[in-house]
């Protein structure tokens, strides 16, 4: 039996998991605001706090996500594909591909049965290609972050919009406002744009199903409607998407943990 | 002599484009043919007061070509487009940035 | 959401010119250039190879009304009619909707014949940054291009790009440029060319009390870098100019100079020799306007 933590440490969020071998005892999440290693001391603490758990319990602690450097207590580390891959695999034993879409990266993994990862493709340092793209439409067409998504499955066509740059079709926005284009249509836009991306990613590893969603961005219904479109496969997406990194990171955790035990 | 046109793009990922030298074109039209996402077709050129055909990347495909080439596996070095050109007219650069 | 009226800082403003010295009765070839860009719309009006008039001015909604309405503009005051132009050739992103136009050419050819033209043949090199695009060209001292790139899928180094710094600053983009040469020493870039990124980084960068000044420093620093490397991708070869919006910012000029290495030519008076950087396509335009019609009446 093994207790581990895996720890997200994502460019917005960080995420904490603690399992008991493959089970989630609690999980938590911050917002890194202004002072990210605060951010994340705090949810590992609140995470042990749910857990009924003490850090000395916790025989191995692995980190991933963009900020991992930052998180000084963990044992080790593994890197955003591997955890995906992992979590991918625990959540449906029939994952061969993983797509994580988080605010500020996309990436698309390809994976075996046991949650190796075999290759990858990562959409980086873009906005527009990531979750970052849907805050900045939401703000653009003054709607609720929560009702894009909604919205956009009301449309029955995208509007023609500079899908390249969060900032040119900030600016499109504005204008096809003015000339009363339905913010449905536009919301639509943004997420077959969005959709368009990441399924090339995809299309790169070559599509081996079951393809499985997760990041913050796979809760969205008008990003899964515009990515299942896309890609014309069924998604298989996990009850808690935002923590898949987390979750992969913990059972690597433990599979480290369980071989310095031996 | 040269007249070269970058078709892509550079942003904060990387830098792509196909690269197009209208000088050495000879209007076959094999590129065109041998690409798998139809991004390339033959455009008018006025080069010395003179027009010429010329391949060139679709306006469509310019400000995506990252994902549209990102099948032919353009790190390996070879890409369909380049090895069907007889004149070495056409030639991909593709340098993403180091991923994690 | 603040409104975008107030905050249009990186539109450089609208005008029309006439060049009080240039004649009509003793022109022989009557030719124009109209270049419908995303953003501007700019039309030049030629007599035997000089400009004569010209205007520039946003692009609407509609690229074909943009260009009736540019040419139409450039010729107020001028006593012309359509039926005068020799020939017209249309340019640019919507070149194939200029509706009087004999014929289209590609922006690549008509921004080098156009560089050639106000800066003489000297020139090889040119940066053009523009609000929604950024352009690196070479060309030869006949003005024919020799490499062309064209970057207007990501924002950085555009002047759109640099709005968004100056809206957050809230710095008039005026004064963008001499505000972040006052730094007395120049910091590092930001990390980010994402503008999106950078903005953030930006925000973080004021809340560990960096001045404003700084701050435009490094974000300005790290816009020059990406343009100087689309520049050394087609490579930089003196005489070297910089052209667009972006070239009155003597911010976003003086880094690019000293990243690259090299001086870029001086702006030419434009009041006086008609010779604006801002209508280079139209210029290049009409030059092959006079070219094609030459060549046709050979026949």
């Amino acid at each position: 039996m093994t207790i581990s933590a895996g720890i997200d440490m994502g460019t917005q969020r960080v995420k904490v998991v603690i399992i008991k071998d493959e089970q989630v005892l609690s999980q938590t999440q911050n917002f890194l605001g202004f002072e990210p290693t605060k951010a994340v001391e705090q949810a590992f603490e609140e995470a042990l706090q749910k857990a009924k758990l003490s850090h000395e319990d916790i025989q191995h602690v692995t980190a991933t996500g963009a900020g991992v450097e930052m998180v000084s207590f963990a044992d080790s580390t593994v890197s955003m594909m591997g955890a995906d891959a992992r979590a991918g695999a625990c959540f449906f034993s029939s994952a061969r591909t993983v797509i994580d879409v988080g605010a500020e990266e996309a990436r698309a993994v390809k994976c075996d049965e046991r949650g190796a990862m075999l290759d990858f493709v990562v959409n980086a340092r873009c906005a527009a290609g990531a979750g970052t793209f849907i805050e900045a439409m939401s703000r653009a067409l003054e709607v609720e972050l929560e009702d894009m998504g909604s919205l956009s499955l009301k449309a029955e066509r995208a509007s023609p919009i500079n899908a390249s740059c969060v900032i040119f079709a900030e600016s499109d926005v504005v204008s096809l406002i003015h000339r009363d284009e339905p913010k449905t249509e536009i919301a639509r836009a943004i997420f077959d744009a969005m959709a368009e991306r990441v399924s090339s990613m995809v299309y790169r590893l070559g599509i081996n199903p079951d393809i499985v969603l997760v990041g913050g961005v796979a809760k969205d219904v008008g990003f899964v409607a515009s990515l299942k479109r896309r890609l014309g496969t069924e998604l298989l997406i996990p009850e808690e998407p935002l923590f898949a990194g987390a979750v992969g990171a913990a059972l690597i955790a433990g599979k480290r943990a369980a071989r310095r035990q031996q | 002599m040269q007249v070269i046109t970058y078709y892509g793009y550079q942003d904060g990922s990387g830098e792509y484009y196909i690269v197009i030298d209208a000088e050495k074109c000879n209007s076959c039209g094999d590129c065109t043919k041998a690409c798998p996402q139809d991004a390339l077709k033959m455009e008018t050129m006025l080069i010395d007061l003179e027009d010429k055909l010329v391949a060139a990347v679709t306006e469509e495909h310019r400000k995506k070509i990252r994902y549209t080439c990102s099948p032919c596996k353009p790190e390996s070095g070879q890409v369909p487009c380049v090895q069907a050109c007889g004149q070495e007219a056409i030639s991909c650069v593709w340098n993403p940035l180091n991923q994690k | 959401m603040e409104s975008r009226e107030k905050t249009e800082y990186w539109r450089w403003g609208e005008y029309q010119r006439v060049m009080p010295s240039r004649d009509l009765n003793n022109s022989e070839i009557i030719t124009a250039g109209v270049d419908v860009g995303s953003v501007g719309s700019k039309a030049v009006i030629m007599t035997d190879g000089k400009v004569h008039a010209w205007s520039v001015m946003r692009t609407g909604s509609n690229s074909s009304d943009s260009a009736k309405k540019a040419l139409g503009w450039a010729m107020e005051d001028t006593g012309l009619t359509l039926k005068d132009f020799n020939y017209i050739v249309g340019t640019g992103y919507g070149r194939v909707n200029v509706p009087m136009a004999n014929r289209a050419i590609t922006e690549i050819a008509c921004h080098a014949k156009g560089a050639n033209y106000i800066w003489g043949p000297s020139v090889r090199t040119v940066l053009d940054v523009g609000g929604q695009d950024v352009k690196a060209i070479r060309c030869d001292q006949k003005g024919k291009v020799v490499s062309f790139l064209m970057n207007d899928k990501c924002a950085a180094g555009t002047g759109r790009g640099m709005e968004v710094i100056a809206d957050l600053l809230k710095i008039p983009i005026e004064e963008v440029g001499k505000v972040s040469l006052s730094v007395t020493e120049e910091p590092k870039p930001v990390s980010s060319t994402c503008v999106v990124f950078a903005k953030t980084e930006a925000v973080g960068l004021l809340r560990k009390g960096w001045s404003k000044e700084k701050v435009l420093a490094a974000y300005m620093r790290a816009m020059s870098i990406r343009m100087s490397e689309l520049i050394e991708k087609v490579g930089c070869e003196k005489d070297f100019v910089i052209t667009g919006g972006q070239s009155k910012n003597i911010g976003i000029v003086q880094r690019v100079e000293n990243i690259l290495g090299i001086k870029s030519l001086p702006t030419p008076n434009v009041k006086e020799t008609g010779r604006d950087p801002v209508a280079a396509g139209a210029i290049g335009a009409a030059l092959y306007a006079k070219a094609l019609y030459e060549k046709s009446s050979k026949r």
